[in-house]
């Protein structure tokens, strides 16, 4: 069934590989390429999902994912963090401001459509 | 009565486990567990201050004058609320300067004077003795009164068969057990700290139970005992703030002056300094102590009054109104059948009196082996004379040890009942105060000197002498007294106790405010009379900053010394006083910590002196460790000039850790930094081509696409690479230079003829401003292209598609080429100018950010740099980005 998900990342070239992925896993996409518009997109929009850059400019991965957790609105959206930093530290950041999940960069593409299959079917 | 054998029995059975609990401590510490590294036993060891005059005077006192027993509290209760900083930088210096005892501390501070050590610790001695003398008379009494009973004669017989002699020794062997096992006093005695604090227990808990004994036992409460008193005519003066003379008004001079005495003595007192700066484990537990030892000396003083007044009462009323106060806290139980209590009463006061003998005599044991004996062993043996005396300032102590006791007891024997012991307690207080103004000017005031406090120190001892010690004597009659009421040779004004015609002051007030006047004014009139020497000085700033001189950066503390040395001589003297063991020990972390393979490898420069005779200090005191260590290298004199040269440059050799501790952390900022620079496009490529590999139907164009893409991402990702590692070549200074002579116009056509395809993709425009000839350049070619295609690409990145113009433009002078590439793009904010040199820091908005790898321009100024020349940016939002730099003709000749 069809999901909305946002893909929120400032590099190009990762937005076209992650749009893809969604849009061959049946999913509706939308794009934020900086922070500020990543937020107003969640909010507008509520999607189903956000794959969500953890190092953007603008707000960063972490501040979005805290203003969404902080919104009682947006409780069902889910936030998948990705992230180029892969220290554990930031990994227990993510999950204590309420990420449901977190995958460092490079990710394995049918490691995260697995990931997006979990979130969106639970 | 008891019988003897069961008093001696449970005494050496308690002092067996005080044994037990120090050996226990000792072990814990040696496996690394201290058990005294806790606040409240911190405290409890404070609780030393509180002796056998305590214990059983205090209730004398307040039964004679009532509430006079306080102010001998209230001082320290003061002391301990108001000046708990001063102690705590106490504290601080005394552990940064391997400092053992006041002695060491007062003429550590005065640049590290003999003379003044050995001053200090006669006068310790002198004012200290006949405490102990009152401490063993309190055993002694105690003894004898629940063994024979009242009014018993407790020192006659042949001193063979008395008691108290072996109390002494026993105490003696058991202070040589826990007070001289390490060499190194500052080290600390685990051990003798918690007997102590154990002791404090006790002494408070046998105190307390005597009294709720006497107040529920003996009475109904505490206010029957009050009222009861407050009916009689002469108990009813007890109950009042008058003078010792009778005199009912509030004697505000005389409340004040023991207040302040016993102030001063908490801190000066060498059992205290002891306890409370020298076995210190860590100042923060100053904090607590500041209002937990108020605490336990309000609760050691609760029952003093009642326990006091309950006792006169209650021997008038049985018709034994003569019995002795003192003894009250043995006499009330053991009149009233409660034999177990009267033995635990004693137990407590024996608490009392060995917690003070012991550490006043480590603490007296250390200053007269290090500042009296080990100076005059040194002399007589020659300073060149290199046999080992590790082992000597461990016999020596123990024989000062053995000695202080049995001159106590000689004290005891011969003054047993005399005058002198009675008030013995306050006139040792006022020997001590006269410590405060040299160590307490030292602390906080760079401008005392030696002779200021040699001044003060002995002008105070000799007036405390004169007005305090003298009378006293003669008051026991052992001197004529006449000289007491005439004044010596007739002369009235040279009375001692009427010093200069002042009347009208008890004895003890009279000789502190004299004895403390002349103390202060000499020391600080004689300081200011000459300025300090650079020693002086040096150890003026080592302890009136020492805050800012320890703690973080603590290595790059100032070292004020100059001269040569050789390190095996430093070596053997280390052995020699440390022994083999200990001063291997020490070179091989020196050895280590410098990363030398060999202890011969180290340079003997000022920083290896000033530890050797640190460490040295630790064993001998400062005043004699630096007296060696100077016999041995050859140390050039210092003028105050120096001094202040060399702390200069301390704070610079900080400033440089600073900025070391800085670059570390950029390095790893940019680990980091780069670390996600390389994931970025991996991430890209891999998902492009794991795509491609999960769908074999993917249309052509769209693999073409990805494939384009992945190209790319790989162009990036190994451009990156080789700028990181271009970079760090720069920064090295391996970069690989070839430098040939260059013609700026036709390098400026071959950067252009290299970027064409890119600017007409872009759709803009390109324009050169330059000369019809310029001279030849010497340069590196390769690198001086990176730099202005750089450039370049920069300006094609952020002009906008369709209308872009570049303006290229190359100007020459007598100094120098300058290239200059401007362009119509959005410009860069002056917030961000600051920044766009530095690495990863890429501009433009997010969604047309380019694909740079963020080190274009560090790059390129470095290579600027490394020409000789300068790269800028000058730049307006809206206005386009002007980035230039210039090159000069001859480099070198900037440094000339």
């Amino acid at each position: 069934m069809t999901k909305h998900v946002l893909i929120a990342d400032d590099e190009a070239n990762i937005v076209i590989s992650l749009e893809f992925l969604m849009k061959r896993e049946g999913h509706r996409v939308t794009i934020a390429r900086d922070g500020d518009a990543a937020l107003d997109a969640i909010r507008r929009e509520r999607p189903d999902l956000v794959l969500l850059d953890v190092m953007m400019p603008g707000r960063s991965g972490f501040e979005i994912c805290q203003a969404v957790r902080g919104d009682e609105s947006l409780a069902a959206v889910k936030i998948l963090m990705l992230s180029a930093k892969g220290r554990d530290t930031d990994q227990a950041k993510g999950s204590a401001l309420g990420a449901d999940a977190y995958m460092t960069k490079p990710f394995s593409t049918r490691e995260l459509a697995d990931k997006v299959k979990q979130l969106l079917g639970g | 009565m008891l019988s003897a054998p069961l008093v001696l029995a449970a005494s050496f059975a308690y002092l067996l486990l005080l044994f037990g609990v120090a050996h226990f401590a000792d072990a814990r510490a040696r496996a690394g567990r201290s058990m005294i590294s806790n606040a409240w036993v911190y405290t409890l060891s404070m609780g030393v201050y509180c002796t056998a005059w305590t214990y059983f005077g205090s209730v004398g006192r307040a039964a004679s004058s009532g509430l006079w027993f306080l102010p001998i509290y209230l001082g320290p209760t003061l002391a301990m609320l108001l000046a708990w900083p001063v102690l705590r930088k106490m504290i601080r210096i005394a552990r940064q300067y391997r400092i053992t005892s006041i002695a060491d501390f007062i003429a550590s501070r005065y640049g590290k004077s003999r003379g003044l050590a050995a001053l200090v610790t006669v006068i310790a001695l002198v004012g200290i003795l006949p405490y102990v003398a009152l401490q063993l008379k309190a055993i002694a009494s105690g003894y004898a009164l629940l063994t024979t009973g009242p009014g018993a004669a407790h020192a006659g017989g042949p001193w063979w068969r008395d008691s108290t002699l072996y109390f002494a020794l026993a105490l003696a062997g058991f202070t040589i057990a826990f007070g001289t096992r390490h060499l190194d006093t500052s080290e600390r005695h685990e051990g003798m700290v918690a007997a102590i604090a154990l002791e404090s227990v006790v002494k408070l808990l046998a105190f307390m139970a005597v009294g709720v004994f006497v107040c529920w036992g003996l009475f109904d409460s505490p206010g029957e005992i009050f009222a009861q008193a407050a009916a009689r005519a002469d108990l009813q003066p007890l109950l009042g703030l008058g003078g010792t003379g009778g005199d009912a008004r509030f004697a505000g001079g005389q409340w004040f002056a023991l207040t302040l005495l016993a102030m001063l003595s908490v801190i000066f007192l060498p059992r205290q300094f002891q306890v409370m700066v020298v076995e210190n484990v860590d100042e923060r537990h100053v904090k607590r102590a500041s209002w937990a030892f108020p605490l336990y000396l309000l609760l050691i003083n609760l029952f003093v009054l009642p326990i006091a007044l309950g006792g006169l009462l209650h021997f008038a009323s049985v018709g034994q109104g003569g019995a002795d106060p003192e003894t009250f806290v043995l006499s009330l139980p053991l009149a009233n059948g409660a034999h177990g209590l009267a033995l635990v009463a004693f137990i407590g006061g024996l608490s009392a009196a060995t917690g003070m003998i012991i550490v006043e005599a480590i603490a007296v044991s250390t200053m007269v082996s290090n500042d009296l004996v080990m100076p005059l062993l040194l002399r007589l043996r020659g300073r060149h004379d290199a046999r080992d005396l590790s082992g000597t300032p461990l016999a020596v102590r123990r024989v000062v040890i053995v000695a202080l006791l049995l001159l106590g007891y000689l004290y005891f024997r011969i003054a047993g009942e005399a005058y002198a012991l009675v008030s013995i307690g306050l006139i040792s207080f006022a020997a001590v105060a006269q410590f405060a103004p040299a160590l307490l000017g030292g602390m906080f005031w760079k401008g005392g000197t030696r002779a200021g406090a040699l001044a003060g120190l002995g002008a105070g001892f000799a007036l405390w002498v004169y007005t305090l010690m003298l009378p006293s004597i003669a008051k026991s009659g052992w001197l004529p007294t006449p000289f007491l009421h005439d004044g010596p040779f007739g002369l009235a004004l040279l009375r001692p106790e009427q010093l200069l015609g002042l009347t009208g002051l008890d004895n003890l007030t009279h000789a502190l405010l004299w004895s403390l006047l002349v103390n202060t004014g000499l020391y600080v009139a004689v300081s200011l009379a000459r300025a300090p020497s650079a020693r002086e000085a040096a150890q003026a700033l080592l302890f009136v900053d020492v805050f800012a001189r320890t703690g973080r950066g603590a290595a790059a503390a100032p070292v004020f010394w100059r001269g040569r040395a050789n390190v095996a001589v430093l070596q053997q003297l280390a052995v020699r006083f440390l022994g083999v063991e200990a001063a291997q020990r020490l070179f091989a972390d020196v050895a280590r910590q410098r990363g030398a393979g060999r202890i011969e490898a180290v340079a003997a420069d000022a920083q290896l002196v000033q530890l050797v005779e640190t460490q040295l200090a630790g064993a001998i005191g400062s005043a004699s460790a630096h007296a060696v260590v100077a016999a041995v290298v050859d140390e050039e004199p210092l003028a105050p000039a120096d001094i202040l040269r060399m702390l200069d440059e301390a704070s610079q050799v900080r400033a440089a850790n600073r900025q070391l501790e800085s670059l570390d952390k950029l390095k790893d900022d940019f680990m980091s930094s780069v670390t996600h620079e390389l994931r970025t496009p991996l991430t890209s490529i891999r998902a492009f081509a794991e795509l491609m590999r999960d769908d074999p139907a993917m249309d052509v164009a769209q693999r073409q696409q990805f494939i384009g893409l992945i190209v790319a991402e790989a162009e990036r990702l190994s451009r990156l690479v080789n700028q990181v590692l271009d970079m760090a070549k720069i920064e090295s200074g391996h970069g690989d230079w070839r430098n040939q002579a260059i013609d700026l116009r036709e390098l400026i056509a071959h950067a252009l003829s290299t970027t064409r395809e890119a600017f007409r993709e872009r759709g803009a425009s390109v324009t050169v401003e330059q000369p019809e000839a310029v001279p030849l350049l010497h340069a590196d070619r390769d690198r001086l292209l990176q730099v202005l295609l750089n450039l370049l690409s920069n300006a094609l990145k952020f002009v906008p598609a369709g209308h872009g113009r570049v303006i290229v433009r190359l100007t020459t002078d007598a100094r120098a080429a300058t290239i200059e590439v401007s362009d119509n793009g959005p410009g860069i904010a002056p917030e961000q100018q600051p920044q766009v040199f530095e690495k990863f820091r890429q501009g433009g908005e997010a969604n047309n950010r380019p694909q740079g790898t963020g080190l274009g321009l560090p790059i390129s100024r470095q290579i600027v740099e490394h020409l000789g020349g300068r790269i800028w940016l000058q730049s307006r939002p809206g206005q386009g980005a002007c980035f230039g730099f210039d090159l000069p003709w001859h480099p070198e000749e900037k440094h000339a």
